[in-house]
């Protein structure tokens, strides 16, 4: 990797220090089901739980990636992407999903495709307890804006759900979250 | 008028706009298939422009938006300095109120002043313009090409015109633009 590179994705480098996920292929299995899906452009905010998906998007000469000072910012873009014809998916993690309520009126009222991954805290072995109000609140407050809620709770659900979501967003003109159980993400080391 | 002005040399440019006034003066200088409203989603214009922007890297995108709309979206001069769309240009209508609501005083008459955000941001191209002789100049500057996003704001008086109101039908207007494009409904 050229200093340029690293220079343009930082993550992708600091990410490369990191230990494969325990063993499992699960999150590289989501980025070929997601490429499959015809997605070419990732925004997000960071969360350990998106950490593969990151790099190898990031890595991806064909994806563009937006790194986003707060989440709502991703369905917006999301939105404008589609309008020009690319096929956008946003990252974030549950306390994320609070700040998009009002952005999603976009999607839902204009009925552009959206595919949200969302990485749940608050809900499994959760040491921060800042954590539960919003990972409690997400499923109920995705669902109150009008998206379809989606959730895995095992790596081998987790692809068959994304490969799936992603069709009923692009093809079917829906608006869909995934969420990603913390169970399944593993617990945090403090 | 200034918005008048800046459509009638547009030169092939996508228009987004932002909540409030801007559509408002949008539409009201000639409702056309490459035009994109928002109606709400209050924040999201610069963001629409650059995730459209970046899908199509060969056509120009410019977001038109007032003051108050750019200040809910304070982070996405961040986000897009950082994406460095060479073919996005934001457009802030400044009134320095909140227009919409009963003209309360906004941050842009309290010392805030979006050229310096984005100048900071490091945006390529800013300025902020006063007259229409201006904005002629800002017209030709627009044609040429940029380094990276540019931000320009255009003060204006605070006053409530009547009001020229585009279509609020969001999945015709999408569909309506995607196929102005050449891209199918679904």
């Amino acid at each position: 990797m050229t200093a340029s590179l690293q220079a343009k994705h930082p993550e992708a480098a600091a990410s490369a220090a990191l230990p494969a996920a325990s063993g499992t292929q699960w999150p590289d299995q989501v980025y070929e089901v997601l490429k499959a899906a015809g997605i070419n452009q990732m925004s997000y905010v960071p969360d350990a739980g998106h950490t593969t998906l990151i790099h190898r998007f990031s890595a991806d000469p064909e994806v563009v990636t937006n790194v986003l000072t707060t989440e709502e910012e991703g369905i917006a873009i999301a939105a404008g992407s589609w309008l020009g014809g690319k096929r956008s998916v946003v990252l974030m993690q549950s306390s994320g999903v609070g700040n998009c309520i009002n952005m999603l009126s976009l999607p839902v009222q204009a009925r552009f495709p959206l595919l949200i991954l969302v990485t749940m805290r608050g809900e499994w072995a959760e040491f921060n307890p800042w954590q539960v109000p919003m990972g409690q609140a997400t499923g109920a407050s995705l669902r109150a804006i009008g998206l379809r809620v989606l959730r895995a709770e095992t790596g081998a659900d987790l692809v068959d759900t994304v490969a799936q979501a992603a069709s009923m967003a692009f093809d079917a003109d829906q608006q869909i979250a995934v969420l990603i159980g913390q169970r399944l993400l593993g617990k945090k080391k403090w | 008028m200034a918005v008048k002005k800046l459509l009638d040399a547009r030169d092939g440019a996508l228009v987004v706009t932002g909540l409030g006034s801007p559509s408002y003066d949008v539409h009201a200088a000639g409702d056309r298939d490459d035009n994109y409203y928002l109606w709400g989603a209050m924040g999201g214009a610069a963001l629409v422009g650059l995730g459209l922007a970046q899908a199509q890297p060969q056509r120009r995108v410019m977001v038109i938006t007032g003051d108050g709309e750019q200040l809910m979206a304070f982070g996405s001069l961040a986000t897009i300095s950082v994406a460095r769309p060479t073919n996005l240009d934001l457009i802030v209508l400044d009134n320095q109120h909140f227009g919409e609501t009963g003209m309360q005083s906004s941050h842009t008459g309290r010392g805030i002043s979006f050229d310096k955000v984005a100048s900071a941001c490091g945006f390529a191209e800013v300025a902020e313009l006063r007259s229409l002789e201006e904005v002629d100049a800002l017209c030709e500057r627009l044609r040429r090409p940029a380094e990276g996003p540019r931000l320009f704001v255009l003060k204006i008086t605070a006053e409530n015109l009547p009001r020229s109101l585009p279509p609020r039908d969001a999945v015709a207007v999408k569909n309506r633009f995607r196929a102005h494009l050449g891209f199918a409904t679904c």
